[in-house]
């Protein structure tokens, strides 16, 4: 037996850490990998929610997360794509112009 | 005991493949510390008993998603990360206040959610029965969110195509 709070901290640790990444990186891949971090953390507390409530809707709504995620990460690398081929750059500090 | 052995590890796994994923410089290596934490978590929600998603997990996330991310940083030849200076002020309040106020949720999470525990495979969630969900209860929202890949889908491949074979369709 495994108290709630458990899961819900590992999760918040989880999520503060994407967060910090989001932050302090400055590679902009690396940046998108502290996003997918997040949603991961906020995944462990769907489902450790739904353990609790015995709610089955808690795993049903991860999975729709996950469909988000994989549609953000497609289009999120299309624009990586994008934004290296016309700057020639990876470095989000060097991105700072929305004119060429 | 056991469940409780069985979450410290992974737990620990999890978090020591997050930070790795700050530590590093290089791309590649955070890739993969980030396939370490979503293998762990996968984990986890079989310890909960969410059979359906620690398998889309895997599947998903640590294969196609990650796959994906590999192959982008391979096809940009992504290098080390370049270093830029940060503010002073926000090192020395930043973290002493990340650390005060993390802190401060985890006591409040572990000390006022009673004692709510829960049991190794507490909720089993066959395919079966999420299936059955998906498509009685939540039929609107999955429909819905395929319209949402097909955008995406084709977002994607009007991004990451050449800004040439666009301008050729316009004048052909």
């Amino acid at each position: 037996m495994v108290p709630l709070s458990y899961y819900l901290v590992l999760g918040g640790i989880l999520f503060a850490c994407g967060v910090t990444g989001f932050l302090i990186k400055r590679n902009i891949i690396t940046i998108f990998m502290s996003i997918e971090l997040m949603l991961n953390g906020v995944n462990l507390s769907f489902v450790a929610f739904a353990a609790q409530w015995k709610a089955l809707s808690g795993q049903v709504f991860v999975f729709f997360v996950m469909v988000v995620a994989a549609a953000e990460a497609a289009v999120g690398l299309a624009i990586i794509i994008a934004v290296y081929r016309t700057r020639e750059t990876l470095n989000v500090d060097r991105v700072n112009l929305l004119k060429l | 005991m056991l469940h409780l052995i069985l979450f410290s590890v992974f737990g620990i796994i999890c978090v020591a493949g997050a930070v790795n994923l700050l530590a590093q410089r290089h791309p590649i290596n955070s890739a993969l510390s980030l396939v370490v934490v979503m293998g762990s978590l996968a984990a986890e929600y079989l310890l909960l008993g969410a059979e359906f998603v620690a398998a889309i997990q895997v599947i998903v996330y640590a294969g196609a998603v990650m796959v994906l991310f590999v192959f982008v940083i391979m096809l940009l030849n992504a290098g080390e990360e370049e270093r830029t200076e940060g503010s002073r002020v926000a090192l020395l309040f930043g973290i002493p206040g990340m650390v005060v106020g993390s802190l401060l949720i985890a006591w409040v999470l572990i000390t006022h959610s009673g004692n709510v525990t829960v049991a190794i495979g507490a909720l089993p969630g066959p395919p079966k029965t999420i299936g059955w969900l998906l498509f009685h209860d939540y039929l609107l929202p999955f429909e819905v969110t395929s319209v949402l890949v097909l955008i995406a889908i084709m977002g994607a491949v009007v991004l990451a195509s050449r800004p040439e074979s666009t301008q050729r369709k316009k004048e052909g």
